[in-house]
C-alpha cells in the first residue's frame, strides 16, 4: 500500500515538475537481450529486482544483435535504453560509435575482467563453447579435447561445428592444434584456417544457431560437437546421452551497451549498474547456466557451493578455459569470416 | 464518368471516320481519365517498390567509409564463397523447380480430370500444408529424413540398407524440403489452366482418329503450357528467396543466397554490403524473367498474359 502509495506521490511530483515530459516516460527504460529462456533468466536475476529498487518499470524487447542497434541509431529511432550483444559486436560497434559513454562513477567496475571494461560497453555474462560428445556411441571414453575432436582415427564419429560463428571455430581450430590456452590468443587465423581444413571434410553439419546444435546432438545426427554450454546443460538435465567439461572450453562473454541516443540515458545507466552489481549478477546461475561477468559474485554466498563447479565463469572453470578477446576480433572478423566461409564452402 | 460518355460519343458518331479528330480527342480524354484512375496505384508501386529499390542500388555504391566504390561488388569476385552461394543458389532452385514440375504435373492433370466434388477435396489436401508454417513443416522433415529419423530407421529395420541414407543436413534434404513447400504453387495455376482446356478440343482430335497418347501430346500438353509456365516461373523465382528450409535442412553446407545476405548484412557494417547481394539478385531474377519470356514466347508465360 505504502509502496503504491509512494509511486503515486511520484507521479505527481513528476507532473507537477515538468508538465511537458511525460512522467511515465521518465521512469521507464526498454530492454532487449536474446529473448528465450536466457532472458527469462535475465527477467529474474537482474530486470524485476533492478526495477523493484529503482522504483521504476522495466520494458523487455528481444534483438538480433549488432544490424539491430545500426539500424536504430543510424536510422534515428532508438527504441532501446539497454540492449545486450555478443563482446565482438560490442567491439565492434565500439569502434563505429554505436554506443553512449558508460559513466564509472555509477556503474562499479571492480569484479568484471578489465577486458570486457569500456568506455561504452561492459561485460555482463559468458558462454562458454564446449565439446559435447554421446554417451551411447562413446561411453565415457569419448573426445575430451579438441585434438581429440581433429582425430578421426581415434575417435571415428560424425562430427558438427559452428559455421556461423567464425570467431569460436577458429578458437578451437587453434587449440586443436596443440596451442596452449593461455596462447590461442592473438589467433593466428591461418595457422587455425589449416586446421579446420583438417577437419573440413570429416564435418557432417555446420551449425548456424544454437537450437540446431543441440537438435544435431540430439536427435544422434552427430556423435560430438560443438556447442553452447547452456544448450549442452539443457541437454543434460533432459536426459540425453552426453558428456561434457569445461576443459579448453572457449569463454565467450556478452556485454550490454546503452544505444547512442537513447532517451532515458541516466537511467539506463544506474539500471545497468544494479545488472552488473555482485548481489544481481549471483542471481543468473540460480536460474540459467550462463554464468556472471562480476567473479565478486562467487563471494556473495548467495551461490550455492555445489552450483558454483557447474558454472563456466567460476574462478576454478575460467582456468581451463581460454578468454575470447574482443578486441581482437574487433580488427579481425570480417576478413576471418570471409575467409573461413571460402574454406567451409569449398 | 468519363468511361459512360465515352460510349454515349461512341454511339452518336458510329460513322466516326468523319469525327476522326473527334474521337482522338475522345480517346485522349479517356485514357487521361484512365490514368487518374490508375495514379492511386501508381503511387503506391512508386512509393512503395521503385523507391527502395533505388535506394538500395544507390546504398550499394558506398563502401565502409562512406565513399563511392564498386567494393560491395568486386567482393564477389575476391572471395570464392560468394559465387559458391551464387552457383548453390540456382542448382537448388533448378532442381527443386524440376521436382515440382515431375510431381506437380501429373497431380495437377488427375486433378482436372476428376469430379468437380472429389478434386475440390483433394484441393483442399494441396492447399492445407499452405496453412502450416514453413517452419513447422521443414522440422517435420528433418524428423522424418534424419539417420536416425523415420524413413532411416524403417529401412533400417526392414533390412533395406545396412546403413542410413544421407538425406538430412546435404543438398538432398534441402530439396526435398523446399520440393514440399512449392509444390502448392506450381500446381494451383497449372491446375486452373488445365481446368479451361476444352474438352471438345481433345474430342474432336479422337473423333478425327488421334490415340489417347496422341491427343494429350499434341492437344492437351500445348494447351496447359501457360499455366505450367507461370507455376514454373513462381517457383522458381520463389526459390532463389528462400531462407528458413535451406538454413535448417543444409546442415550449413547448403548456403543459399537469402543465407548470406542476412550473414553479410550483420557482418559489414555498412548496408551497402547487404544491399549488393539484394541488387545482384533482383538484376539475376529479372535477366531470367525476361529469358523465360522471350525463350518461351509471350503466350507460355502466363505471369504477363493471361489476359
Amino acid at each position: 500500500m505504502t509502496k503504491r502509495l509512494c509511486i503515486h506521490g511520484l507521479a505527481i511530483a513528476g507532473l507537477l515538475a515538468s508538465a511537458t515530459v511525460p512522467a511515465s516516460a521518465a521512469d521507464t527504460i526498454t530492454v532487449a537481450s536474446w529473448g528465450g529462456t536466457y532472458q527469462e533468466a535475465q527477467t529474474k536475476a537482474f530486470f524485476d529486482p533492478t526495477a523493484k529498487e529503482l522504483g521504476i518499470t522495466i520494458k523487455q524487447d528481444t534483438t538480433n544483435g549488432l544490424d539491430d542497434v545500426r539500424l536504430q541509431v543510424t536510422g534515428n529511432a532508438v527504441k532501446w535504453d539497454i540492449t545486450e550483444l555478443g563482446a565482438d559486436e560490442c567491439a565492434r560497434g565500439s569502434k563505429e560509435g554505436l554506443f553512449e559513454k558508460l559513466d564509472y562513477n555509477v556503474i562499479d567496475k571492480t569484479g568484471i575482467n578489465p577486458k570486457l571494461v569500456h568506455d561504452d560497453w561492459v561485460g555482463i555474462s559468458y558462454t562458454s563453447v564446449v565439446l559435447i560428445y554421446r554417451t551411447d556411441v562413446f561411453g565415457d571414453k569419448g573426445p575430451k579435447t579438441w585434438a581429440d575432436f581433429w582425430d578421426v582415427q581415434k575417435f571415428p564419429g560424425r562430427r558438427a561445428l559452428s559455421g556461423s560463428q567464425a570467431t569460436e571455430t577458429l578458437s578451437v581450430a587453434a587449440l586443436a592444434k596443440g596451442i596452449p590456452i593461455d596462447k590461442v590468443y592473438p589467433v593466428d587465423i591461418d595457422g587455425a584456417l589449416q586446421s579446420v581444413d583438417k577437419v573440413k571434410g570429416h564435418i557432417d553439419a555446420w551449425w548456424t544457431s544454437g537450437a540446431q546444435a543441440m537438435q544435431l546432438v540430439k536427435d544422434g545426427e552427430v556423435d560430438m560437437a560443438s556447442i553452447w554450454n547452456g544448450r549442452a546443460g539443457t541437454l543434460k538435465k533432459s536426459g540425453a546421452p552426453v558428456s561434457f567439461s569445461f576443459d579448453q572450453g572457449v569463454l565467450t562473454a556478452d556485454c550490454m551497451v546503452i544505444p547512442k541516443g537513447s532517451k532515458n540515458k541516466d537511467l539506463a545507466m544506474k539500471a545497468l549498474a544494479k545488472f552488473v552489481s555482485p548481489d544481481l549478477q549471483a542471481n543468473l546461475p540460480l536460474y540459467v547456466d550462463n554464468g556472471p561477468a562480476n567473479e565478486k559474485a562467487f563471494e556473495t554466498g548467495k551461490i550455492p557451493p555445489e552450483r558454483i563447479k557447474d558454472i563456466n565463469s567460476s574462478p576454478e572453470n575460467v582456468k581451463k578455459q581460454v578468454l575470447q578477446d574482443p578486441a581482437f576480433w574487433r580488427d579481425t572478423l570480417v576478413e576471418a569470416t570471409e575467409k573461413f566461409n571460402n574454406l567451409i564452402q569449398q | 464518368m468519363s468511361l459512360a460518355s465515352a460510349s454515349l460519343d461512341h454511339a452518336s458518331h458510329r460513322d466516326g471516320v468523319i469525327n476522326a479528330d473527334a474521337l482522338r480527342a475522345d480517346a485522349r480524354r479517356e485514357s487521361r481519365g484512365m490514368f487518374a484512375l490508375l495514379s492511386p496505384g501508381l503511387f503506391l508501386v512508386f512509393a512503395v517498390i521503385i523507391v527502395p529499390i533505388g535506394w538500395l542500388f544507390w546504398l550499394s555504391l558506398f563502401d565502409e567509409s562512406g565513399q563511392l566504390s564498386a567494393a560491395n561488388y568486386a567482393r564477389f569476385f575476391d572471395q570464392a564463397s560468394y559465387i559458391k552461394t551464387f552457383v548453390t543458389t540456382f542448382k537448388v532452385a533448378f532442381t527443386v523447380t524440376g521436382a515440382c514440375v515431375l510431381l506437380g504435373y501429373p497431380l495437377a492433370y488427375m486433378l482436372s480430370q476428376l469430379p468437380r466434388r472429389a478434386a475440390s477435396i483433394c484441393l483442399i489436401f494441396v492447399i492445407l500444408p499452405f496453412w502450416t508454417s514453413v517452419l513447422v513443416r521443414t522440422y517435420a522433415w528433418l524428423v522424418i529424413l534424419q539417420r536416425k529419423g523415420l524413413v532411416n530407421t524403417w529401412l533400417m529395420d526392414l533390412g533395406v540398407i545396412s546403413q542410413p541414407l544421407p538425406l538430412a543436413n546435404n543438398f538432398a534434404g534441402v530439396v526435398i524440403g523446399m520440393t514440399h513447400i512449392m509444390l502448392p504453387f506450381l500446381v494451383l495455376p497449372l491446375y486452373a489452366s488445365m481446368k479451361t482446356i476444352d474438352a471438345d478440343c481433345l474430342r474432336a482430335g479422337m473423333n478425327l482418329g488421334a490415340s489417347p497418347a496422341a491427343t494429350f501430346r499434341q492437344i492437351f500438353f500445348p494447351l496447359s503450357l501457360p499455366g505450367l509456365a507461370s507455376g514454373l516461373v513462381i517457383v522458381f523465382v520463389l526459390c532463389l528467396g528462400f531462407f528458413v528450409t535451406p538454413a535448417l535442412m543444409g546442415g550449413g553446407k547448403v548456403i543459399m543466397w537469402a543465407m548470406r545476405m542476412e550473414q553479410t548484412t550483420s557482418l559489414y557494417s555498412n548496408w551497402g554490403a547487404g544491399a549488393a547481394l539484394g541488387v545482384v539478385l533482383l538484376a539475376v531474377t529479372l535477366a531470367l524473367l525476361g529469358l523465360f519470356h522471350w525463350l518461351l514466347g509471350t503466350r507460355a508465360t502466363g505471369v504477363w498474359s493471361e489476359r
